[in-house]
């Protein structure tokens, strides 16, 4: 009896909704910082503000003790290069990585000078980044005298396409040594570690609330952020706080193009929550965003392609030597030691392996030959770091239990039996103008991690969470307090109870995948002006017609059904950016038939958009707004104190 | 074969069971209802017993309610079909594929 028709088919009836229901119920918090996220980047804000005294309550849709991207799992704790086994600078790696175009050298700088100050602090709080149980001895990389244990990835250059940076000598380290910035840690211990440590510090948690919208001073788009509203995804419950100074930590967008809702779940790094809330309500109070109109195919998951970590040759094989049917060893990077963590072949040995395929020198499948490998860096690779990593213990542990045993058995790659990727997963890289304290362009909100504009990964938003919890608690010291306008919650509250009022129509899910469907016909490779319109009016029928129709039957599916809402918005808020740049990019995975020039000068600038009144406002920001990323990292971090000493 | 009453059912979800319970060792302590992100389980009606499957299209086999059971053995990975791996025995050549 744990499936739902079983209990049809023993008592006749469905089983009851488990939990209470308060959709009639309100329930209002006041605090000096909110928190709007409970991942990574959410726990280290509320942990770094609730250390500066305040009071914080923390907001999450699932359960903070293992959500977000991060939640289950974390195998590299990358671009660490203060690090004490590091051979550069943090500083000139920062630099380094900020080069690419529309990069967020702001969060850079911060990820670059403050994560490994924050991993010591993970490890402070009960996180394993060390092999102290001599489980891995001999293995490269680890350090005899403090068992850290450094990773392939990055020790020569900063890519996963070997040949797609042309190496540099860094100043720091003029004879060339490993880099040494990217340390494997034992991420499956750090979220409950978080969240113990929240509630130490007596940070008020709020599991299973999804935020709907940002409050506004008087009501006003535009004008300092003074609150929440929320809904709780189990009771119905309607939630309004209110604060002095706001972190947006929420996650990416990741389902927006993904029209199958069901098979979009396999394994794909992002789990069905992740659905961009946070850009969409900040572009509804009327922040800045950019970099909007970059979206990109994902190879991952999604239900048509193999279990993402789930064949040989995928992330993080690290030293993995891939062959052909025959045990024919083919060029592909082992993502080791021997190709400086490399992850995909250069262009020519592409074409190499893709003609030998042909040609019938290499036999498909292909396979990753772990047998051939050390046996402690088969360790290393099959167990810790699949042990670790987001959501691939479970892959070890299935495999393991059906009989495959690394040191015996060749695992089987999946690259193109599988045939290329329907083009429906896309992430999309945009997200908040951020200042060096990581505030918005609205007074009072802050934004960390996956929100950021051109984000890194667990890290990054680590770091710049830990920041932005700092930098918001400040704020709030000396913040006034605001009213919140009644009429602002009683039109966000009709908004959210909409879909529960209705007993027919149509669901979260067709909602969903017709928004998916629009952004595919008109915001996909082929961008036009005319097409982009189109987009934009499809959307708008989509609001107007059918948005109205959307029914949810219990506090469960009215979440779903305001993430697909939120989806609408971040849709709008792509289509209105791709409309304002008139060139193609190469850097931005953004091409214009009507604009073919890649990259002309003129247009080697960030584009933004924002609500202002209601109406959407396009404008620019030079690509090098963020400054000197050293001087201006330090200026804004005088008083910075290094690793908590506290207790 | 013994009379089963016949309701009138939807489809059963696919993938419908992403995990399988084992009620003789699970508790019904509902740690897992908690760890998960999207909310795929909710607690049995009869105390003590595994939660039940109501979300399981949901699932992003992140593998937490697994990991974090504190009664290991109560739950277990059900790979969809589809998502089964293939490996081969180096020795022998023999293709192998994960058909627990």
């Amino acid at each position: 009896m744990t499936r739902w028709h079983d209990f049809i088919e023993k008592d006749g009836k469905p089983p009851a909704w488990p939990y209470p229901i308060n959709y009639d119920r309100e329930q209002e918090i006041e605090t000096d910082v909110l928190v709007i996220g409970g991942g990574i980047a959410g726990c280290w804000a509320a942990i770094s503000a609730a250390r500066k005294g305040v009071r914080v309550a923390l907001v999450e849709k699932g359960d903070s003790i293992r959500s977000g991207a991060g939640g289950p799992g974390c195998d590299h704790w990358c671009n660490a290069p203060a690090n004490p086994l590091s051979n550069v600078d943090p500083d000139e790696w920062a630099e380094h990585m900020a080069e690419p175009p529309y990069s967020n050298g702001i969060g850079i700088q911060i990820q670059c000078r403050e994560d490994w100050d924050t991993l010591v602090e993970m490890e402070q709080i009960g996180g394993k980044i060390r092999d102290t149980k001599d489980e891995f001895t001999g293995a490269k990389g680890r350090d005899e005298k403090s068992k850290l244990m450094i990773s392939p990835r990055y020790t020569k250059v900063h890519s996963y396409i070997p040949g797609s940076q042309k190496p540099i000598t860094f100043k720091s380290n003029p004879e060339g040594k490993l880099n040494n910035v990217v340390i494997r840690v034992w991420g499956s211990t750090f979220k409950p570690a978080l969240k113990k440590e929240c509630k130490r510090l007596g940070v008020k948690i709020y599991d299973r609330v999804m935020v709907t919208s940002l409050l506004t001073e008087k009501g006003v788009q535009g004008a300092r952020v003074i609150g929440a509203t929320g809904l709780n995804n189990r009771t119905g419950e309607f939630m309004i706080f209110k604060s002095k100074a706001a972190v947006l930590a929420t996650a990416g967008d990741w389902s927006l193009y993904v029209l199958n809702t069901e098979l979009a779940g396999y394994n794909t790094f992002r789990s069905r929550n992740q659905t961009g809330d946070g850009v969409a309500m900040a572009w509804r109070a009327g922040a800045a965003l950019t970099v909007m109109e970059r979206t990109g195919i994902m190879m991952l998951g999604t239900g048509y392609k193999h279990t993402w970590y789930g064949g040989a040759g995928d992330a993080s094989y690290e030293n993995v030597p891939i062959v052909d049917a025959n045990g024919k060893r083919l060029p592909w990077p082992t993502q080791g030691w021997e190709d400086a963590g490399a992850m995909r072949p250069t262009p020519e040995d592409m074409e190499k392996i893709i003609k030998g395929v042909q040609s019938g020198e290499y036999t498909l499948p292909f396979y990753g030959d772990f047998p051939a490998m050390a046996e402690v860096e088969r360790r290393v690779t099959w167990n810790m770091m699949l042990g670790e990593e987001s959501t691939t213990k479970n892959i070890i542990d299935s495999y393991g239990k059906g009989g495959f045993d690394p040191a015996r058995h060749l695992l089987q790659n999946y690259n193109f039996i599988e045939g290329t990727s329907p083009s429906q997963w896309r992430s999309a890289g945009g997200g908040p103008v951020v200042d060096w304290d990581l505030k918005s362009t609205l007074d009072g909100l802050y934004v960390a991690g996956e929100q950021s504009y051109s984000a890194g990964d667990h890290s990054y938003a680590a770091s710049t969470g830990r920041y932005a919890g700092r930098k918001a608690a400040e704020f709030s010291r000396q913040a006034g307090d605001a009213k919140v306008l009644k009429d602002q919650v009683t039109l966000e509250k009709a908004r959210v109870y909409a879909p529960i009022k209705r007993s027919d129509g149509i669901d979260w899910k067709e909602l969903h995948a017709g928004i998916a469907r629009a952004m595919q016909y008109f915001c996909s490779e082929y961008k036009t002006e005319s097409l982009l319109k189109m987009g934009l009016d499809a959307l708008k029928e989509i609001e107007e017609v059918f948005v109205p129709r959307l029914y949810a039957i219990d506090p469960h599916k009215l979440m779903r059904s305001l993430e697909d809402l939120s989806l609408l918005n971040h849709g709008q808020i792509i289509l209105n950016a791709s409309l304002a740049r008139k060139a193609s990019s190469r850097m931005l995975n953004f091409f214009r038939i009507d604009f073919p020039k890649v990259d002309p000068p003129d247009w080697n600038k960030f584009v933004t958009v924002k609500l202002e009144n209601g109406k959407v406002k396009a404008g620019e920001l030079p690509l090098d707004y963020c400054g000197n990323m050293k001087a201006n990292y330090e200026a804004h971090n005088k008083d910075y104190a290094s690793v908590y000493k506290g207790k | 074969m013994a009379q089963k009453k016949t309701y009138a059912l939807p489809n059963v979800t696919t993938p419908g069971t992403p995990v399988i319970f084992h009620p003789e060792v699970c508790n019904g302590c509902n740690h897992c209802v908690e760890v998960c992100q999207v909310d795929v389980y909710i607690p049995n009606p009869e105390k003590g017993k595994p939660p039940v499957i109501l979300h399981p299209d949901e699932c992003w086999y992140c593998g937490c309610c697994v990991n974090d059971c504190p009664r290991p053995g109560s739950i277990t990975f059900n790979w969809p079909v589809q998502q089964r791996a293939y490996w081969k025995d180096k020795a022998t050549g023999k293709v192998l594929r994960d058909s627990q």
